[in-house]
């Protein structure tokens, strides 16, 4: 390649590059200065050598391309990209401080250490996967702290952009990820569920309440780490009699094998970690002994031929249940539409068997003698079918997956129920409109369906901030 | 570490015996545009007048240095003079103009095309001067900008109207060239599919709006959506911005009066599946 290595003291596009601060499998760190800049800043330089997989190339793009598009005070921030046809590099702010892989040292810590470092990282994922980014490789050494206390994720080699391209879908042919910490469904080569890193940080709550990995330090094969779709780990509370019992249910929970047997969210797992007298101690939180027998027979069984025989179980297993939501196409339900798709989004990622039904009322004054053609002589029902079709496309679900619904009513929140009713609706989403004037009155369509639905209804709102700059413009 | 990337697809190149049939085309840009870095891309136009509007005022409000025509000017839509002229105003100006097997039909064979297309040929061309399939003669079959090709279809075979709807004609088309981003059109459906490092063709179904960028260990084969006949489920034009410098693409949308555009169509007597196609966008 005849490209000159970065060592200290070299210039590149105008930053001074000081002393090596740490050299990984991957990359290397170097300390760098900019003039004009005083946010302490590090280089990083992926480490290529001759005869080197493109993988490491396609990991340190990966990264390029998703720190940049970070923000908030869990990501270093991104200050400089040098792309591979000159000099591969990321410029990001230096994080001072020590990362996690320092406590997991000293483990087994106290409790309530281990309750807030819980609090602390639960509530930077939350962060991350709202920008819609998954971190996919948690692990202590990735994890630091900034003196103000906020957790802060480094490395996004292995990390997924939800919104973008995929670059490492088909590079590996071992699962991504580090083997203590790696959820199943990675070993399964699932790269887009964020539910995974919830999975992760269990299992890092776990050693450094325990100080044992729950599933040990297993070889990075594919063999090895199916272990973890049928073993229970060993509760923490048989390791370590300290763990009170709602430490070891948030901890259980989380190391569910299906994604959705676990928080739901990041959000979620930081709330109960906040106020543990809240949380609902099921089964999880009274197991004392390892299930010895289960792993044994579950190992016997599952051997070999496990990978696809228990994918399907997996799958299988999950439920399937029916989601309406029911949209408002006028100019007034505008605002409701992100909310609304975000809650559908969300629900339809956590079954994939589940299926949805879009619904929109055309609300006829008596039904039979609306005018139900426009001037220009398009049916009404024909163009809102169209309408709510694109209102669902950005979702692109295939076709067996999703229906459309045109109900013409005079009585919209009873169409709605009725609907609901007869089609064995597991779940309702529907959009209430802001309050005051009219809108309040419009708005009783929603109170309607949740007094009268006969299954769980999730009612969007927009956001309040948006909502007031929205009426302000 | 490009450069063995590089070599690696070259090797696999030399290993399945294919060459690269377009290595030859011209390379270069206008005059006056030697800085053309954010590239405007409207495709399968189809005398929509309604969508080339939106989706050229959307270009104009973002700004771009340079404007490829994708191919398939004329065909299904009511307004092929208007297209055309528009069009050849823009070449004019120094916009890239791609023929499309619906521009090639209309002096040449509509024999390959299904019934309901080849209708819409056969009034298209009562509808056209000499002047008009003049423009649609000169437009080129492919061209290029630095590392990004532009073609109608395929880069496999320029002329022979592949469409790219999998991964084996997506893989055949970016065997075919070394350019690192291929725009395409011809599907209506907006797809970004690339080949990896480990040579897998595999496709992502592209966000509107979201800037993608285009990592350098792949290469890439950008299907923009249609801006006069979409067939993804929503009406809206589509459209492409290829930004040079950040090395990204967009894929664009604008909603358009295509209730319009659909009686104009059944106004001019053209098959009513065409004005349904705009009315649902599929």
């Amino acid at each position: 390649m005849g490209r000159e290595r970065i060592r200290p003291g070299r210039v590149i596009d105008g930053f001074t590059v000081g002393e090596k601060l740490h050299e990984g499998g991957m990359a290397e760190i170097f300390a760098v200065t900019k003039p004009g800049c005083d946010l302490p800043l590090v280089m990083k330089v992926p480490l290529i050598l001759e005869g080197d997989d493109p993988t490491m190339i396609v990991g340190f793009e990966q990264e390029q391309m998703i720190l940049p598009r970070l923000s908030g005070p869990h990501v270093p921030k991104s200050i400089a990209i040098g792309d591979f046809s000159r000099e591969p590099y990321i410029v990001m702010e230096r994080i001072a401080g020590s990362s996690l892989l320092e406590r997991f040292k000293a483990a087994p810590l106290p409790v309530s250490d281990v309750v807030e470092i819980g609090a602390r990282v639960a509530t930077a994922l939350a962060s991350l996967h709202r920008q819609d980014v998954v971190h996919l490789d948690l692990k202590p050494s990735n994890i630091m702290f900034r003196d103000t206390g906020e957790a802060v994720f480094i490395d996004f080699g292995l990390s997924r952009h939800l919104k973008l391209p995929d670059l490492l879908a088909e590079e590996f042919r071992v699962p991504m990820g580090t083997a203590p910490y790696i959820a199943p469904e990675q070993v399964m080569k699932l790269r887009e569920e964020p539910r995974s890193d919830l999975f992760a940080l269990g299992a890092m709550m776990y050693a450094l309440v325990t100080g044992e990995r729950p599933f040990g330090n297993p070889k990075h094969s594919t063999k090895a780490l199916m272990r973890r779709l049928y073993e229970v780990p060993t509760p923490p509370r048989v390791l370590n009699p300290a763990v009170p019992g709602f430490l070891q249910e948030i901890i259980l929970r989380l190391m569910e094998v299906k994604p959705d047997r676990r928080y739901p969210s990041a959000e979620q797992l930081a709330f109960d970690l906040a106020h543990p007298d809240h949380v609902v101690l099921t089964e999880r939180a009274k197991r004392e002994k390892t299930h010895w027998m289960r792993n044994f027979l579950a190992g016997r069984l599952g051997g070999a031929k496990a990978p696809l025989t228990r994918l399907e179980a997996y799958r299988h297993a999950s439920t399937a249940p029916i989601i309406m939501v029911a949209v408002d196409l006028s100019e007034s339900g505008e605002p409701l539409n992100e909310p609304l798709r975000d809650i559908v989004r969300r629900l339809l990622a956590t079954a994939p068997e589940s299926r949805l039904a879009c619904v929109n009322v055309l609300k006829t004054a008596v039904i039979g003698l609306d005018q139900l053609t426009t001037e220009s002589g398009e049916s009404v029902h024909v163009q809102r079918l169209v309408e709510l079709k694109g209102w669902a496309a950005d979702m692109r679900l295939p076709p067996e997956r999703i229906t459309f619904h045109v109900l013409e009513s005079a009585d919209p929140a009873e169409a709605i129920t009725t609907f609901a009713k007869n089609n064995h609706v597991d779940h309702l989403i529907l959009g209430a409109r802001g309050s005051g004037g009219v809108r309040r009155y419009l708005g009783s369509v929603s109170t309607a369906v949740v007094a009268e639905a006969p299954c769980t209804v999730t009612v969007a709102r927009v956001p309040a901030v948006e909502a007031e700059t929205a009426s302000a413009a | 570490m490009l450069d063995r990337v590089s070599a690696a697809l070259a090797r696999e190149r030399t290993r399945t015996g294919q060459r690269f049939p377009l290595s030859g085309i011209r390379r270069g840009r206008l005059p006056g545009k030697e800085d053309a870095m954010r590239i405007g891309i409207v495709s399968d136009i189809h005398a929509n007048r309604e969508g080339l509007e939106a989706a050229l005022s959307a270009l104009r409000r973002t700004g771009v240095d340079q404007i490829v025509l994708l191919g398939d000017i004329v065909g299904y839509g009511a307004d092929p003079e208007y297209c055309v002229e528009t069009a050849a105003r823009l070449m004019e100006d120094g916009a890239i103009g791609i023929l499309g097997n619906h521009d090639a039909a209309i002096d040449g064979s509509d024999e390959d095309m299904n019934r309901i297309a080849r209708e819409a040929i056969r009034w298209t061309r009562t509808r056209l001067l000499p002047e008009h399939r003049a423009v649609l003669k000169s437009l080129s079959t492919s061209h290029r900008i630095d590392d990004a090709l532009f073609v109608h279809a395929s880069a496999s075979h320029p002329t022979e109207w592949f469409y790219i709807t999998d991964e084996r004609n997506a893989e055949r088309s970016l065997r075919a060239t070394d350019a690192r981003i291929t725009c395409v059109g011809h599907v209506h459906r907006p797809h970004l599919w690339r080949l990896t490092s480990q040579g897998i063709a595999t496709g992502h179904a592209p966000h509107v709006g979201v800037e993608n960028p285009l990592a350098q260990s792949q290469r890439w084969l950008a299907v923009i959506g249609s801006a006069g006949q979409a067939r993804d489920g929503r009406p809206g034009a589509a459209f492409g911005l290829l930004d040079l410098s950040r090395r990204s693409l967009t894929f664009g949308r604008v909603d358009y009066d295509h209730f319009t555009a659909a009686r104009k169509v059944r106004e001019a007597g053209l098959p009513d599946q065409l004005s349904e196609r705009l009315l649902r966008g599929e």
